[in-house]
């Protein structure tokens, strides 16, 4: 792994991304539209949305990390450059961690975007503090990254890359708490909760809800969802392959 | 300094079910240009790919500047240009050759040299998805210049380009070569044979000819490269 490389490819991302603004409003505004269409929907019973408010934070980014994020290696593979970058000292690593740095930052602004919204504008009521509940939407959002360049480096072609989508996140969007309380869900299903990382991004989010701050289990799920980012690039990385067919 | 930039003994690629190199051998001398000439599909980007370390399933040796192809030390040592423009077309070619220069570790002075290099200083700040094809391939042909590489691998990196440009491509080569660089040029056009030192002949899979251009047409009995061509086929024909 080289530092200049990471930091040039995640430059060279921000700088395409620079130009992509249909892409950039996907990202930042998405998010905060659709917990505003939430809120909408439930506005005459606000106890639902003060409930699934919290999930939803976690839920969105990181669908919407993982759609963008998916076809992103695959568009280098079928544009030649990933070939011209193996040919270089490049890490597997080193492209995939300035991919994820790159959209880390998205995932910053992003945060910033969908919890002011949702805590000022929509009244979503938390117990906890706001930075907390920032900081975990980041992670979830660098999660959704996380997975989305894990299943990019497993598909073969972007065709491959979009079926992932409903694939690797509709399952975790039913069992990871939002729909059901994961203590109610039957035991198989909550014993695959358990292993799911979208779960985690949940429940942190759920217990800053709730004012537990970064001392309690809710440190603990935060970790765990740190886990599985580095999990996922790690695996990204050694599923990208320099010789192909 | 070492005699062959590129040895190939024996090399066999498998993809599929198919084998398509069937045991190709031949040397690169240092500091020479050579053309891989053949007709498309029989083998010359897959051989490419072996040489710079990118194909999968390859038997035989390869070795490249004295070690094996696709070692981690060779990695910023060869200048590789695939078929299709391989830079981003959302960015400028000043903002592509920048980013790969500093994957490659190269001062990003450099940038303006290989621009100045392809002929595209009036592009420089200009999109390469508003770029035409040749000015896009030239864009792609100048990341490969950046920190003068010891090997230059090209695959087909004057097609579609107007004449001019292309006599001025071939002046580069030799030039890059001169200064001690070993260029392996892919090619379909059979009259760029004649500015070559080398020319390796291809078809299905194998190679029919390694020779210079003018020992080709001589043990041909042809005046032009097409017809040794030709010639050589049907003598491989006759000799089954």
């Amino acid at each position: 792994m080289t530092p200049r490389v990471t930091f040039a490819v995640a430059a060279r991302v921000l700088a395409q991304l620079r130009r992509d603004h249909r892409t950039v409003a996907m990202l930042i505004v998405l998010p905060a539209l659709l917990v505003s269409l939430m809120w909408w929907m439930f506005t005459d019973s606000p106890m639902v949305f003060d409930r699934v408010g919290g999930p939803l934070l976690a839920v969105f980014p990181s669908i919407i990390m993982f759609v963008v994020t998916s076809v992103a290696t695959l568009r280098e593979r079928s544009s030649g450059t990933l070939s011209r970058l193996f040919t270089m000292p490049m890490g597997k690593l080193d492209f995939l961690l300035g991919y994820a740095l790159a959209f880390a930052l998205i995932a910053v602004v992003q945060a910033l975007a969908v919890v002011s919204i949702a805590l000022y504008l929509l009244d979503l009521d938390i117990q906890g503090a706001a930075w907390q509940l920032g900081v975990v939407a980041v992670l979830d959002g660098v999660l959704g990254t996380a997975l989305g360049l894990f299943a990019s480096a497993f598909a073969a072609t972007e065709f491959q890359a979009v079926q992932m989508m409903p694939a690797v996140m509709i399952p975790q969007i039913l069992l990871c708490g939002l729909l059901v309380p994961r203590d109610q869900l039957p035991t198989v299903l909550h014993a695959i909760s358990d292993v799911l990382p979208l779960s985690y991004a949940v429940d942190a989010v759920l217990g800053v809800a709730k004012g537990n701050g970064f001392t309690t289990a809710t440190g603990g799920d935060t970790l765990v969802v740190l886990g599985f980012i580095l999990a996922a690039l790690g695996l990204g990385a050694a599923t990208l392959k320099r010789r192909t067919a | 300094m070492m005699k062959n930039a590129v040895s190939c003994r024996d090399v066999v690629v498998v993809r599929g079910d198919r084998e398509v190199l069937h045991g190709v051998d031949f040397d690169l001398r240092a500091g020479s240009v050579t053309g891989l000439l053949g007709p498309s599909g029989c083998g010359k980007t897959t051989l490419i790919r072996a040489i710079v370390g990118l194909q999968a399933r390859v038997t035989g040796d390869v070795s490249v500047l004295g070690l094996p192809a696709g070692a981690p030390k060779l990695r910023g040592r060869i200048g590789y240009v695939t078929q299709e423009p391989s830079v981003y077309g959302d960015l400028t070619v000043t903002e592509n050759l920048r980013f790969f220069a500093a994957v490659l570790g190269v001062p990003s002075s450099d940038v303006e040299r290989v621009v100045e290099a392809v002929d595209l200083t009036s592009h420089a700040d200009a999109r390469v998805d508003q770029l035409s094809g040749g000015q896009r391939s030239r864009a792609s042909l100048a990341a490969a210049l950046l920190g003068s590489p010891e090997l230059l691998v090209l695959d087909e990196p004057t097609v579609g380009l107007d004449p001019v440009l292309r006599r001025d491509l071939w002046n580069l080569f030799h030039e890059l070569a001169d200064a001690g660089s070993t260029l392996l040029v892919s090619s379909h056009v059979m009259d760029e044979a004649s500015r070559c030192d080398r020319l390796l002949l291809m078809r299905d899979g194998e190679l029919l000819a390694d020779d210079t251009p003018q020992d080709l047409l001589l043990s041909a009995g042809t005046s032009d490269i097409e017809q040794a061509f030709l010639t050589l086929i049907d003598r491989k024909a006759g000799a089954r």
